[in-house]
């Protein structure tokens, strides 16, 4: 065991520290990038929907004119009625069944658990355009045989933009309140049953007020997928129940238009006021 | 002649093929603070859950008041539980916890509000009615826990552990405070923990289990000073295991020849036939230590091997033989420094002592 | 932790019905036909003629087709998107995740809202400031870098910075939820043990946020491979990816069996690349 004569110097002190300063400095500037890259177009896009002129680039003055003109423009009105319509019966029939479907998987026991897991979480694996094209085959084919059975006419419209819009908000609705579902604390329900309550007073008076942010939650993301929803819509839609999204979708390979940017802004302040709301809710919780 | 309040009737439980409760048999007397102790996993929850009626037994019966239960749900049974983490309604307020199985049974409203006055009064928190369970401290939940439960005047109270999350000086007070309830309520207490102190300050007879298997059922006194087997014995406070083989078995005592080389005196036992190994269990503070051998019963020479000071003690462990290493316990009576029990040390030659009928000779 | 199995039975139709109701007729029921479609003929007078073939396959996968080379060109695409927001995304969440608990909640919504907003609105945001008479080429302009306007949009260029700028945001949740619940005396364990930044990086934090990095991968890969709007309006129609064409067959061309055909070619890459993620992903976080 012999020592050796030349001591190795350890690393000094300032070229460790200034290597993580430099490291810092790097973090922040990625950072600051990305920032840049997300928000530019967007502000931008904002700013230029209360461009006086018509011009992207030059800055005319403020004006409202843009939204003046969405505000009487008759398709644009009509698509967002639609849109409205379409989201809340949505919200409430996937927030209904997306909420019994979870107790039935984390409070109940049947035979087929795994399979309905696996058929819960697809519509969030599987691409939108499979599940756009699927659902417009499916309808295709029903419309036919119907017609072909009973002589009657269907096509698409509101109510098949409803179905759809409700087959895969299910899933997500399911996800946030199973995840509630299975956190709660099992002593509430079964302190309530040694309290006397029998299932349903159990469900009424414990369980749902406990579930109830989580309902909310789900209620909000399936009016957000409802709302911001193009492909599956686009597919499915018929003449007369143009939606926002399809509306913006042909304006834009329209061109581009000054009362475009007005209606893009209008869709991203009140997607903010969705996510505000959610992030006030959940703080509650 | 007391009656049966509780009973668990060769009660089996299963979850696959984890045996959680093996064969159960206990009867709970009316009136009684009833423990159930043992280690983590040993049943005693499960049994706990079968009486509160959210286990089903997989074999046998609970039976309550001689009423067999079945498969009665646990809103029809006249038990109340506190949980273990309290499981207090955090969206109601104290008094709304505290009505809510007043209001499940349809009591009439005004006779709901002077219970729960009466509930809250009783562990003297009637002040924090209107406040949320969130805004209550450990030992206040857990008393609002308890109101909520006594407030239904069950036949039984099902306790599971309900003093594991407060801290020490608090766990003390309570255990008295849940005493003095018990007395002044005067209904049945089952009570599950996993810490023998408490059992032993607290109960009026206590199940040791242990895998399942009820080990023993009695006061504390008999569960700690006549364990009935090894686990009792080493799971109850602190013994001393010593291997041997009986020599002479008579009425009023058993010698013993231990592995270490002497032959020491036990407690007379019923069942045991010479040669019989077994092993002699002695607690430390019923050892003495000795200069000289004593005239009386029998002394067992041995080396100190340590001396710890522990204030209200002195804990030593001395090797009997060169092979047995035994603890005792010796109070400190006389102040040490002002001339009182000469401490032994490291190295000193004693022999330890012990009353006959404090030796236990444990079969298994 | 299910309450013990003592509910009462009866409930459990009325819970279950609607929801299996729905998603089996209008979910599962749509992509068997879309399965069995696929292995169908076009008809011209009906909806299609139930005669089990493999045409449409066959065409898909014919080297001479431009189909194979589609596919091919999304999956590349696709993977190449996926490593770029990677990149991007993990320095990020890790520089918010170092901030102070309020400063991250403050961040953390500020990235949420590009994931919350519309992704055709935010698409064509970025085709407002990168068309030829857009924010980017006017400054370029008038900074004097180039004389006249270059053209970005409807090139393959736009297509890749358009996956960019509308899957980045969904890197960025996972791979911070996974980096902020890494606890730093590992890092610090590790820097007493000797090991220096880039060490300390490769053998402790990466590995150790690894489940983070496998649902940011997910997240961006599978649906940048059947994305149908970036390269529609950022590519202009001239570029064309496994959206495009899917929406051509279905609504445009109107040949439901090979458009089915190729529908379940993307299902089949898409549940590939999850398999190979979760393998992959499980083993190392193991």
């Amino acid at each position: 065991m012999s020592t050796s004569s030349v001591a190795v110097p350890a690393p000094t002190r300032s070229r460790t520290t200034s290597r993580l300063a430099l490291g810092q400095k790097l973090l922040t500037a990625n950072a600051l990038l990305v920032f840049a890259f997300f928000y530019t177009p967007i502000l931008v896009l904002i700013i230029f929907s209360f461009n006086a002129g018509r011009s992207g680039t030059i800055w005319e003055g403020f004006s409202l004119r843009w939204y003046a003109e969405l505000a009487n423009d008759p398709a644009i009105l009509s698509a967002f009625t639609n849109t409205i319509i379409v989201a809340f019966v949505t919200t409430l029939l996937s927030t209904a069944i997306g909420t019994m479907i979870s107790l039935a998987m984390e409070r109940h026991q049947f035979p087929f658990k795994l399979p309905l897991d696996a058929v819960l979480y697809m519509p969030i694996i599987i691409p939108e355009i499979v599940i756009a094209l699927a659902t417009l085959l499916f309808f295709i084919i029903v419309f036919n045989m119907v017609k072909n059975l009973f002589g009657i006419t269907w096509g698409l419209g509101l109510p098949t933009i409803i179905i759809a819009h409700v087959a895969f908000t299910i899933s997500f609705v399911a996800t946030i309140v199973r995840a509630r579902l299975v956190d709660m604390d099992p002593n509430m329900e079964q302190a309530a049953r040694d309290l006397y309550a029998d299932e349903w007073q159990t469900f009424r008076r414990v369980t749902f007020p406990l579930l109830m942010p989580a309902i909310i939650s789900g209620a909000l993301m399936g009016f957000t997928l409802s709302l911001d929803d193009f492909l599956i819509t686009f597919f499915v839609s018929g003449p007369g129940s143009t939606t926002l999204p399809v509306l913006v979708y042909s304006k834009v390979k329209f061109g581009v238009t000054p009362d475009l940017n007005a209606l893009a802004t209008l869709l991203l302040v009140f997607s903010i006021g969705l996510v505000l709301l959610a992030q006030f809710l959940q703080r509650r919780d | 002649m007391s009656t049966i309040d509780v009973e668990l009737a060769n009660v089996t439980k299963r979850f696959g093929d984890f045996v959680a409760v093996n064969q159960v048999s206990l009867e709970i007397k009316d009136g009684e603070f009833f423990s159930l102790l043992g280690p983590s996993g040993c049943g005693k929850t499960t049994c706990l859950r079968m009486i509160a009626g959210f286990e089903l037994p997989s074999e046998g019966d609970v039976l309550i008041r001689g009423k067999p239960m079945g498969e009665t749900p646990p809103y029809k049974r006249p038990v109340n539980t506190v949980f273990q983490n309290y499981a207090l309604f955090p969206h109601m307020s104290v008094a709304e916890n505290v009505s809510f199985g007043l209001e499940m049974q349809k009591v009439p409203r005004p006779e709901i509000n002077s219970r729960v006055k009466e509930a809250l009064e009783m562990v003297r928190l009637p002040q924090l009615a209107e406040r949320k369970p969130r805004q209550l401290s450990g030992g206040q939940q857990q008393r609002i826990a308890l109101a909520r439960a006594l407030v239904n005047r069950p036949q039984v109270l099902l306790l599971d552990e309900p003093l594991s999350a407060l801290d020490l000086k608090l766990r003390k007070a309570m255990q008295l405070e849940l005493k003095e309830l018990q007395h002044q309520v005067g209904i049945t207490f089952i009570f599950v923990t996993h810490d023998q102190e408490e059992a032993i300050t607290m109960s009026d007879r206590i199940a040791v289990m242990n895998e399942g298997v009820v080990q023993q059922v009695g006061t504390p006194i008999e569960i700690y000073e006549r364990p009935r087997n090894r686990f009792v014995a080493d799971f109850i406070g602190e013994t001393n295991f010593m291997e041997g083989r009986v020599l002479e078995v008579d009425p009023v005592k058993t010698t013993v020849a231990l592995d270490a080389g002497v032959h020491v005196l036990a407690r007379a036992a019923e069942g045991l036939s010479a040669g019989q190994t077994i092993t002699v269990a002695v607690r430390p503070e019923k050892i003495s230590l000795h200069e000289t051998p004593s005239d009386q019963g029998i002394s067992v020479p041995a080396i100190v091997e340590e001396a710890v000071y522990i204030g209200t003690d002195t804990r030593y462990r001395a090797r009997i033989g060169g092979k047995q290493d035994v603890v005792a316990r010796v109070q400190n009576v006389g102040g040490i420094m002002d001339g009182g029990a000469h401490p032994f040390q490291r190295g000193d030659h004693v022999y330890l002592s012990w009353p006959t009928d404090s030796a236990m000779v444990l079969t298994s | 932790m299910q309450a013990s199995g003592r509910q009462s039975k009866g409930i459990l139709p009325i819970l279950l019905t609607p929801g299996v109701f729905w998603l089996t007729v209008f979910f599962v029921i749509p992509l068997l036909i879309v399965l069995v479609v696929s292995f169908s003929k076009r008809s011209l007078l009906g909806v299609v003629e139930l005669e089990f073939n493999l045409n449409n396959y066959a065409r898909l996968f014919n080297p001479d087709s431009p189909y194979l080379f589609i596919f091919l060109r999304s999956l590349g695409l696709a993977a190449v998107n996926t490593v770029l927001c990677l990149l991007l995304a993990y320095p990020f969440a890790f520089y918010i995740a170092r901030q102070t608990p309020q400063r991250q909640k403050m961040l953390i919504f500020l990235v949420m809202v590009p994931f919350w907003t519309n992704f055709l609105i935010r698409t064509y945001a970025l085709m407002f400031i990168i068309r030829d008479t857009g924010l980017i080429n006017t400054w370029l302009v008038n900074l004097g870098i180039i004389s006249e306007p270059i053209q970005i949009l409807f090139t393959p260029t736009a297509i890749r910075l358009g996956m960019l700028y509308g899957y980045l945001p969904f890197a960025v949740l996972p791979l911070y939820a996974s980096i902020e619940q890494l606890d730093f005396n590992y890092v610090q364990a590790a820097q007493d043990l000797g090991a220096d930044g880039l060490r300390v990086f490769l053998r402790v934090i990466l590995p150790l946020t690894m489940p983070g990095v496998v649902a940011a991968s997910i997240i961006t890969f599978i649906p940048a491979l059947g994305d149908f709007i970036t390269p529609d309006l950022m590519g202009g129609g001239n570029t064309f990816l496994i959206g495009n064409v899917l929406q051509q067959q279905f609504l445009t061309v109107r040949d439901w069996p090979f458009g089915s055909a190729m529908g379940i070619g993307l299902m089949t890459l898409v549940l590939g690349a999850t398999m190979i993620y979760f393998r992959s992903g499980a083993s190392r976080s193991a």
